[in-house]
């Protein structure tokens, strides 16, 4: 059974289709890019997965439990975690407040244990400071853990949109377009980051880009959308030299050329 | 998205931070002394009745607290704070004037009205939000004062007329003879402390940063596992309790409630309070409290003619030069010690 397992998914807004019956999985420890031109229903998709829009057809399962449906605060104690197209930080708050915001899915202390100081919120509240570090450690925030997130820089930002969403410890990471703004040399190091982070978090990655390049180097496994329909699925390699996917990127005349 | 080359920030503020963490024990002792002779010594050297204004400045501060737990912190503008003010306060009144419980007796279950109604209150609130969150609760203030006068409750109430009460008397075994203000000082000292402590511990662990998560990004607080929807309930029964406990203090403290006690400028003075104050400060409702309290006597010793327009005007130029209001105030003065420190 795989991690992720979307079905014959259909979203319509009025008349408009957005998604058409797409159906793909994303197995465990698997990084998968999903790509696709401008309008082709990757983001529209992306929100049926992370629970913001509820699919007009089909299902999504996550570890054999039915995800359509759920409230969103539902998903990240299931164990989805992600992160945001335009940054979607808590902006008055410092780093390090923001990254232990990810961890409030883990946490159990209410109002009155919160209020009263009770023993047991103590000790979460240790655990999750604790783990807080590590990652502001590994993701290299320690020098700027007590400043508010709005006075960083943009790819700064990334990265504490990046711990927030890992300290949580999802199975499976929701990334959408996290190359956006990046330059060359940053789309590098983010492409060593998500490898590293599959392997130390041993957790799975769906990955929204555009950023043709990064996708094709990290990913285990590509689906590629155009006008709300799956064309093409499956290694990197397969889906870069299929010609439904290049007819999609480069238009019809180029198809016999490219391939 | 590389580590090192993204981490330029301006200049000194990263070394200062460290200080922050691990202040030593007798610092510590030195402030929480410090703090309490601040908060005892007024009660023995203020005559009576600036005593009495300082005891109302402190239930002001906390009526203020509460209006910041949901309004600062949580993001979500209530204009009526006023109504929950005034229901602790005739909670307090009625059971002391018509049961003649202890004011001790009354004060939970005054918090536990106000609770409650706050709670209630909530509801709509999730689905307005904003600007029509302040008006709908704007009305609330607008009606609360009416519906204390109606007939059909006037026996409880005691309608236009309102109802007396008696400050609560020092206990027998407090060392010396302490007056009614005096321990009425210290009642609303130690009630108003207490609540203050409870909000910092609040604000300052998980819930407290999922309040702040939802006011400033709704959408992404979701994805981090937040119940938005149960947050901001909770928070607004918090905050009318609060608020309400404020109410109960004033009642017994000023010997008597009446409904035009409780008008509409008293939802506007909290506002003002927690602005002036510190929007998201606990310590600036405290300040808050003080500034509403004695500025507008400032201003009637400046101009009897014309109060209101000396206390526009020095509202104004307090707003210019603390745009963050006091807790800004602090704020700056406690960065630049850590600097230098």
């Amino acid at each position: 059974m795989a991690l992720l397992e979307v079905r014959d998914v259909v979203v319509r807004f009025g008349g408009v289709t957005a998604v058409a019956g797409v159906s793909f999985d994303v197995e465990e420890r698997q990084i998968c890019g999903l790509i696709g031109p401008n309008g082709a229903g990757k983001t529209t998709l992306f929100n049926v997965i992370s629970g913001i829009y509820k699919p007009t057809e089909g299902q999504v399962r996550f570890a054999g439990q039915m995800a359509t449906g759920l409230p969103r605060h539902r998903m990240a104690p299931m164990g989805l975690g992600r992160t945001f197209q335009n940054l979607a930080l808590f902006r008055s708050m410092t780093v390090r407040e923001n990254v232990l915001a990810g961890a409030h899915a883990d946490g159990h202390a209410g109002f009155l244990a919160n209020a009263l100081r009770l023993p047991s919120a103590r000790r979460e509240e240790a655990a999750a400071a604790e783990h807080a570090r590590s990652l502001l450690a590994l993701l290299d925030l320690e020098a700027v853990a007590d400043i508010p997130v709005a006075a960083l820089p943009f790819g700064t930002q990334k990265r504490v949109e990046m711990a927030r969403a890992l300290i949580s410890r999802p199975k499976l990471l929701l990334l959408d377009e996290p190359a956006g703004g990046l330059n060359h040399g940053e789309v590098d190091g983010l492409a060593q980051l998500l490898r590293d982070i599959e392997r130390n978090f041993e957790l799975s990655i769906l990955l929204v880009e555009h950023h043709m390049n990064l996708v094709m180097r990290v990913s285990d496994k590509v689906v590629a959308l155009d006008f709300g329909k799956k064309i093409a699925d499956g290694s990197p390699a397969e889906v870069r030299s299929d010609p439904e996917v290049i007819r999609a990127y480069l238009g019809a005349e180029a198809a016999p050329h490219a391939a | 998205m590389s580590a090192s080359e993204n981490v330029a920030i301006p200049g000194t503020i990263p070394q200062a931070m460290p200080a922050r963490r691990g202040m030593p024990a007798w610092q510590v002792a030195l402030v929480v002394l410090g703090g309490l002779v601040v908060a005892i010594a007024p009660a023995f050297i203020l005559e009576s009745f600036p005593l009495f204004q300082l005891t109302m400045a402190v239930i002001m501060g906390l009526a203020v607290l509460g209006l910041n737990m949901v309004t600062g912190f949580n993001g979500q503008i209530s204009l009526g704070h006023g109504a929950f003010f005034a229901l602790g306060a005739y909670a307090t009144a009625i059971l002391m004037s018509h049961l003649d419980w202890s004011f001790w007796a009354t004060l939970p279950f005054s918090a536990a009205v106000c609770g409650v109604v706050g709670y209630g209150i909530g509801f709509p609130a999730l689905r307005l939000g904003g600007l029509y969150l302040a008006l709908t609760t704007f009305s609330l203030a607008v009606a609360v004062p009416q519906i204390l006068k109606h007939k059909s409750i006037e026996d409880w109430t005691g309608g236009v007329q309102g109802l007396f009460l008696v400050k609560p008397d020092a206990p027998a075994w407090m060392p010396g003879a302490l007056t009614p203000d005096q321990w009425m000082y210290f009642v609303a000292v130690g009630v108003a402390g207490v609540c203050f402590l409870l909000c910092w511990n609040l604000i300052r662990g998980r819930i407290g940063r999922a309040l702040m998560a939802t006011r400033d990004h709704q959408t992404a607080a979701e994805a981090m596992g937040m119940d938005t929807a149960t947050l901001k309930t909770r928070a607004f029964a918090v905050s009318a309790m609060v608020t309400g406990i404020a109410g109960s203090l004033s009642a017994v403290a000023v010997e008597f409630v009446a409904p035009d006690s409780f008008s509409l400028m008293v939802s506007i003075t909290l506002f003002v309070g927690m602005v002036v104050g510190g929007v998201a400060s606990i310590l600036g409702s405290l300040f808050g409290g003080l500034f509403v309290l004695f500025v507008p006597n400032i201003a009637e010793a400046i101009s009897k003619a014309a109060p209101g327009v000396i206390y526009g005007i020095l509202l104004i130029a307090f707003l210019f030069i603390l745009p963050d209001g006091f807790a800004g105030l602090l704020r700056r003065i406690a960065g630049r010690l850590r600097r230098r420190g």
